[in-house]
Order: structure tokens, then C-alpha cells, then sequence
């Protein structure tokens, strides 16, 4: 399971919306307990493919936001990106380029631009299973 | 030498290339990772051959991407 705020998921879905037409993406840190994993800070990050079809993150900012989760006693738990006219599930693409099987990916889906849909997979081996998501 | 890797120190020989960091850190796909010395990042046709100073700090940068 991974727990996420709503304050979180509020601004992910903001920054998703400010990107449009184009995907959005970032990464997200916090902690494990009993192997359950809760995002503490959620990072936007800078489409550098800035298309609507792909994402590529900014490798600046990505340090930027790793020094930052270790200055604050977080781990990585994973990334998230956005589908602006796609279902909130894994591409190809996003399965072939899931290195870690141990992180989150989170896709949020805006297809309705009323009422986005966000999930999280678990990625190994371009097979995906979709996690517990706890938005509160 | 001491340096740091991914926010942890650690000791290596002198001399040591940052390919061979990858290869003794057992980097997951490297391929995929970028690799930054004292925030500088790396050229890729530079990680064979790119010597590691004594205090350096490493961090490994795996890409991030994907489509729809």
C-alpha cells in the first residue's frame, strides 16, 4: 500500500493541468513502515520531451530533489507521470523504462478533465500490478 | 580514498574510473544511469575513463521517461 495526501494529489493534479497538453511528471519521497510506504513530498518535474506522448525528467532537477529527500530523511518511493488523453495505466513504454521493480508509479490519467483518475503500479519485469493507493 | 556514494561513505582505491564504480556498486541497469560527481554530471563517453578524486560525492541518476 502507498498513502498519499490529498494536498499532494491536489497539487500532482495541478501540475498535471498546467502542462496540458503536454505530459507532466515528478518524483516523490517519504518513508516505510511495516511495508506500507507514505509520501511525505512530492517533487514536479520539468517534461524536458515536452510532448504529449512522452516524458523524459529533468536531470537537474532530479538531483536537486534527491539531495533534497536525503536532507529530509526520505527515501525515493517512486516517480509519477501523467497520460492528458490515456488511461491511468502503464505504456509500453512506461513498462520498459521502469528500471526499479521496488518503486511506485503513480499515472494519472486526465482523459476526464473533471474528474482525473490516479493509480499506482508496481512494475517488474514490463509486468505491472496495480497497489493500493490511499488518497486522504 | 573516501568518497560518497549516493549519501553514503565509502572506501576505494585510488584511481578508481567511474566505470568501475558502476561495476563494484552493481548498478542496476546502467544504461540507464547518469552519473554526477560533486554535481557536475558525467558525459557519457567520459565514464570509462573518468578518474574519482578522494572525497568526491557520487550520485547515480537513473533516467526517467516513458510515453502513453
Amino acid at each position: 500500500m502507498i498513502k498519499l495526501s490529498l494536498s499532494d494529489y491536489n497539487a500532482i493534479v495541478s501540475h498535471a493541468r498546467d502542462n496540458l497538453p503536454n505530459e507532466a511528471c515528478g518524483l516523490f519521497g517519504g518513508i516505510i513502515c511495516g511495508g506500507s510506504k507514505e509520501v511525505k513530498k512530492v517533487y514536479m518535474m520539468t517534461n524536458i520531451d515536452a510532448s504529449p506522448e512522452h516524458f523524459s525528467m529533468n536531470p537537474e532537477e532530479q538531483l536537486a530533489a534527491v539531495k533534497d529527500m536525503r536532507k529530509n530523511g526520505y527515501v525515493p518511493l517512486g516517480n509519477w507521470h501523467s497520460h492528458p488523453e490515456s488511461p491511468s495505466r502503464p505504456s509500453e513504454e512506461d513498462k520498459r523504462l521502469a528500471y526499479d521493480k521496488t518503486a511506485s508509479y503513480m499515472i494519472l490519467s486526465l482523459m476526464d478533465k473533471e474528474n482525473p483518475v490516479l493509480n499506482s503500479f508496481e512494475i517488474s519485469a514490463v509486468q505491472s500490478k496495480k497497489e493500493e493507493l490511499e488518497i486522504k | 580514498m573516501t568518497i560518497t556514494v549516493s549519501g553514503k561513505k565509502k572506501e576505494y582505491p585510488q584511481g578508481l574510473t567511474v566505470k568501475q564504480l558502476i561495476d563494484a556498486e552493481d548498478v542496476e541497469s546502467p544504461l540507464y544511469v547518469t552519473v554526477t560527481i560533486n554535481d557536475d554530471f558525467v558525459k557519457s563517453d567520459e565514464i570509462e575513463t573518468k578518474v574519482i578524486n578522494d572525497g568526491d560525492v557520487i550520485e547515480f541518476l537513473y533516467f526517467m521517461g516513458g510515453g502513453c
